[in-house]
């Protein structure tokens, strides 16, 4: 399978990633290499095999519902790259 | 509806986002707390920190259960979370944790009642999901702001089958949902809050045609109004264009509750592609039959069973019948009220249908906040029952009741409303008035029949109304007659 | 004492021959004097550290604390240290002050007393097996500066290898802690899936990742792995399971244990020295009474295009998080939304995490899902299926870890497919999600080669058994690095 370089674009747009045209060429020709590798995997007849997602065997633990998360905003949003009274500011969404 | 039905048919599907009435998140430990200061319930889980994770609050999955239950569907006894992915500052981890290829709850189906009739709407599945956060754009020029509050709540979202063929009976399930989901108490229904929000799926065809019309989904319409609104406008428009030799595109648009309009939302056009795939931090959820045992003992008398019950069990028309089971509280103190009362289960409707809720709806509370309590009320109508006052007097009593006099009793002590029921007593006024009013004796006497009414109520205004009516009745018609 | 193992440091401590801060202060001496040549910590807590000691030292002059009270211990830079900078060696998250401990974190530090020296060195997110890909620099292999340590735990191995913590945390998707202690002479283990919490430590591929250690004998890993397991309610897929003493069996006889050497990884790939080491080893486990035979893996050889399906795809998924928005790095004057987003994630993150964030999704985009990450699924079932097939039939699985010595610095650095290969033998534990270990079984050339050890789920203590038995009656374990000496 071979990525071209509109597809770099269109996956590394669905994937929020700024790339330099530099680096469409350069991605197309390594991300095709590795779909070459990853594409063995269609040599295998896997009819009536169960996919399998997780390695255990187990399902889904219950929480009570018991509020246990106080109050951290402050520690939160020291780490935050810009805040206004409690808010996240982003640049402007339209709707 | 101004569009031509016989030319045009309308399908609908409706997508619901149902919050559930949880303390905690539907990953996390955080609260749910409406209103609360931004960001102050958005825990390491919530904001998506790097390398927390989620666990499953056992109250979201049950309450699911029990709406699965309530609708009569399927329930997964393995059902898996998947990621769903986009990007957009209301959430925080890139990929909303929902359910795809298996939902909790599938193939149900609501019974609504439209045109005096009974038709039967399919829930395709409801499935669980955690809410997204809040964009708030007033306050800033360039930029908005992002509150994670409401992020991580859990949801469920009821999806309708295409069954729906107008705006009423769009509205009818709607109201008819909303009516279950507070009644089960998994969901407060609070619409201005956005605990009950709906999507509307639209599409029209020529009748006859067999395939389905290009659709569009008209986003977050927050109440029953704004929702048989813009399904109006969208079919007109819809129509519209078609006739205009023109293509629906099938498209997410938004209403505006100013304008009673529908418009494209371009923000949302972005190609979607979702990347579906199940959630590696959360396992497969098993609800065992058993599980669904226990949470079918804890379900309460759904509407439809109670108002089914109120009919047979009160003899009570289906009008009152379902005015009073449409909210669980309501039902409660009615019975309630019949229960102490002693009076006739039709006599008690009447007063909590058109004394109770009227007085309700003028002072703008619900029954909940009621000024007079099942008990009170139940009090009067024993008054009335047992003859110590009229009916008329009780209007009285109740308007004394309302203002927080005290009980029926109190009151009609206090105001010396008890009912005269002495026949000298009654007899000397019918005498006073004949007396007064020696005409209109003649006149009665003569043949005009239609006086009689005016002697009653001169008689019972002689006794301040006191006067018991059917004793004062009788008496009337015996003195008149000479 | 930088060559004193946990025991002998745990009994130098409890016989007061030194204080944990003495202990500590040696090692952080050492970090001073070595570490510009091998660039293993991306953060040293010197004061913290000391701190640390001087708590490990009330509680130990008061008669309390256990085995590893006091002892140093480095932290890969994957898992949340309250108040430390957790960086995953990324750009991203230069800035990113951890709010939090994983859980790992406060069992290792809080509950058993052990000293944080700093924060480890890695390929960026973990992904990676020469710890090139790190926004800090890449890490020398103290067995040869011109080498890499291996990947993607290059900062933990080469810090232990050199005497620079006697012990330190790791984490494996794909062969993270084996790999590179195979590089550098270290024993590593990689637990069953969900044995270790994972909460806290920042996720590359969820349904692989699992914390270990690598130390430098098995006796060392199993002190340390045994206070890092067990149950935690805040991950789903953590195992309600009590924990074996890890320790307590150790010293048994391995004599009858059955081990499986699969046709498939002995076929081909192997360097002839790297075969030449671990044929000598099996020789050493025969001696030491165990029964050796062959067995087959057979879709072992399709682990690695499984895996660079199954990886990317759940690591571009747990990466979506990383916005700009709430932490981390955020592009400056950006004119709009969109713009914040891909400039953020084009300038926070390096290119491996780029390739791997748009092959993951691709292989999820619409068209795509059912023949890449559903069919990946299937095999991994297979895969699994072949272990199932070997654990009824044998008791461990042996056989090479890395395919040879370690590679020069730069020599596959722009070549992606060549560097994944380097991790077809470790692979398939983690899609199995089984128990995997590397211990040193010699060396070529003066590098180290690294005998790789695979159990059924659960079996941590008899691998480290065997290991231990191993290193018993061997004492290539025991070599230091010149250098660092």
């Amino acid at each position: 399978m071979s990525l071209t370089p509109d597809t770099i674009r269109q996956v590394a747009h669905l994937a929020r990633l700024e790339l330099k045209p530099e680096q469409v060429a350069h991605y197309s020709q390594q991300l095709s290499d590795i779909m070459t590798l990853v594409d063995q995997l269609s040599s295998v007849d896997t009819a009536g095999v169960e996919p399998m997602a997780h390695p255990l065997d187990m399902h889904q633990r219950l929480r009570s519902d018991v509020v246990s998360e106080p109050d951290q905003r402050e520690q939160f949003q020291a780490i935050a790259p810009e805040v206004d009274n409690g808010l996240y500011l982003v640049p402007k969404v339209i709707e | 509806m101004s569009y031509d039905s016989k030319t045009w048919e309308v399908v609908i599907g409706l997508e619901v986002h149902c919050q559930l009435l949880t303390q905690t998140k539907i990953f996390s430990g955080a609260a749910t707390a409406y209103g609360a200061a931004p960001n102050t319930q958005a825990d390491a889980v919530t904001l998506g920190l790097p390398g927390v994770l989620p666990v499953l609050n056992k109250t979201a999955l049950e309450y699911a259960v029990k709406f699965g239950l309530a609708v009569d569907a399927q329930i997964a006894q393995r059902c898996v979370f998947a990621r769903k992915h986009y990007f957009y500052p209301d959430l925080p981890k890139g990929y909303q944790i929902s359910q795809y290829e298996l939902p909790i709850v599938h193939h149900g189906h609501l019974d609504i009642e439209i045109d005096g009739g009974v038709k039967r709407i399919g829930i395709t599945r409801a499935h669980l999901e955690e809410d997204a956060g809040k964009s708030l754009h007033e306050g800033y020029s360039k930029q908005t702001g992002i509150d994670l509050n409401r992020a991580g709540t859990p949801l469920i979202e009821i999806v309708s089958e295409p069954d729906i063929r107008s705006a009423a009976e769009a509205v009818a399930y709607l109201k008819k949902l909303h009516q279950l989901v507070v009644y089960l108490g998994v969901c407060d229904g609070n619409m201005q809050e956005g605990s009950f929000r709906c999507d509307a799926n639209v599409s029209v065809r020529r009748r006859g045609e067999t395939k389905f019309g290009t659709r569009t989904e008209t986003k977050n319409v927050n109440s029953f109004r704004y929702v048989e609104k813009a399904i109006e406008f969208e079919i007109e428009r819809q129509i519209d264009v078609i006739e205009s030799g023109g293509k629906v595109v099938q498209e997410t648009r938004l209403f505006n509750p100013d304008s009673g309009e529908t418009r494209s939302m371009r923000s949302k056009e972005d190609a979607n592609d979702y990347r579906y795939f199940p959630d590696p931090d959360l396992l497969p959820v098993v609800v065992t039959t058993a599980d669904i045992e226990r949470i079918r003992a804890t379900m309460p008398e759904l509407p439809q069973a109670k108002k089914e019950r109120f009919i047979a069990q009160y003899g009570l028309p289906a009008y009152d019948a379902g005015v009073l089971t449409g909210e669980q509280a309501l039902a409660e103190y009615y019975e309630a009220v019949v229960a102490t009362s002693n009076g006739d289960a039709k006599t008690c409707a009447n007063w909590v249908i058109t004394d109770l809720l009227g007085a309700l709806n003028k002072l703008g509370k619900d029954i909940s906040a009621s000024p007079i309590s099942a008990a009170r009320l139940a009090g009067l109508i024993a008054r009335i029952a047992d003859k110590t006052i009229s009916g008329k007097i009780a209007k009285e009593v109740f308007e004394a009741m309302l203002a927080g006099e005290g009980d029926a009793d109190t009151i009609i002590k206090a105001k010396g409303l008890v009912q005269i029921t002495d026949e000298s007593a009654i007899v000397k006024a019918i005498e006073d008035v004949m007396a007064k009013n020696p005409q209109q004796v003649a006149d009665y006497r003569g043949g005009k029949d239609k006086l009689f009414g005016f002697f009653v109520g001169q008689a019972m205004k002689a006794t301040q109304g006191k006067a018991n009516p059917d004793a004062l009745n009788r008496l009337l018609k015996e003195k008149l007659a000479g | 004492m930088h060559t004193q193992s946990i025991a002998e440091l745990s009994a130098g401590l409890k016989a007061k021959k030194f204080s944990s801060r003495e202990l500590t202060a040696h090692y952080l001496k050492r970090i001073e004097s070595f570490d510009k040549q091998l660039n293993s910590y991306i953060t040293v807590t010197a004061e913290q550290a000391l701190a640390q000691a001087d708590a490990a030292d009330a509680r130990l002059a008061q008669g309390q604390g256990g085995a590893l009270t006091g002892i140093p211990l480095a932290q890969k830079d994957i898992f949340c240290t309250t108040g430390v900078r957790t960086s995953c060696a990324s750009k991203m998250l230069d800035s990113f002050i951890a709010p939090y401990d994983a859980t790992i974190v406060s069992k290792l530090h809080d509950e058993a007393g052990m000293v944080m020296l700093g924060k480890c060195n890695m390929d960026e997110f973990a992904m990676g097996s020469s710890t090139e890909t790190s926004w800090y620099g890449p890490t020398a292999n103290p067995w040869d500066v011109t080498r890499v340590p291996g990947g993607s735990s290059g900062g933990s191995v080469a810090a232990v290898a050199a005497g620079l913590a006697p012990a330190a945390t790791a984490s494996d998707t794909g062969g993270s802690i084996r790999q590179p202690a195979a590089l550098t002479n270290l024993t590593g283990i990689k637990p069953t899936y969900g044995r270790v919490s994972r909460y806290g430590m920042i996720a590359f591929a969820s349904s692989l990742d699992q914390a270990g250690v690598v130390a430098r004998s098995a006796e060392d890993a199993a002190y340390v792995l045994q206070a890092m397991s067990g149950f935690d309610p805040r991950d789903s897929t953590s195992i309600e399971r009590p924990v074996d003493d890890l320790l307590a069996g150790l010293n048994g006889s391995i004599k009858g244990l059955k081990i499986g050497l699969p046709t498939e990884y002995f076929a081909k790939g192997m360097s002839a020295g790297v075969q030449q080491r671990v044929a000598e080893a099996i020789e050493v486990f025969k001696k030491l009474g165990a029964e050796v035979k062959e067995i087959s893996l057979p879709n072992s050889p399709l682990s690695v295009p499984t895996y660079y399906v199954v990886a990317p795809a759940e690591a571009s998924s747990n990466l979506a998080r990383f916005d700009g928005v709430r932490y981390g790095h955020r592009a400056q004057d950006v004119k709009n939304l969109e713009e914040l987003y891909k400039r953020s994630r084009g300038e926070g993150f390096g290119a491996e995490v780029q390739r791997r964030i748009m092959i993951g999704t691709y292989v999820l985009s619409h068209g795509y899902y059912d023949a890449y990450y559903l069919q990946a699924q299937k095999l991994r079932k297979l895969i699994y299926e072949d272990f199932k097939r070997a654990f009824a039939e044998v008791d461990l699985v042996l056989g090479p870890t890395a395919t040879d010595v370690a590679f020069k610095l730069g020599e596959k650095s722009d070549d992606p497919v060549a560097m994944y290969l380097n991790d077809i033998y470790t692979i398939a534990a983690n899609l199995a999600g089984i128990p995997a270990m590397s211990l040193s079984c010699g060396f070529v050339d003066g590098l180290p080669v690294g005998l790789q050890l695979m159990g059924n789920y659960f079996s941590e203590a008899r691998l480290l058994n065997a290991a231990h038995q191993y290193q018993q009656v061997t004492d290539f374990h025991k070599q230091m690095p010149k250098a660092f000496v």
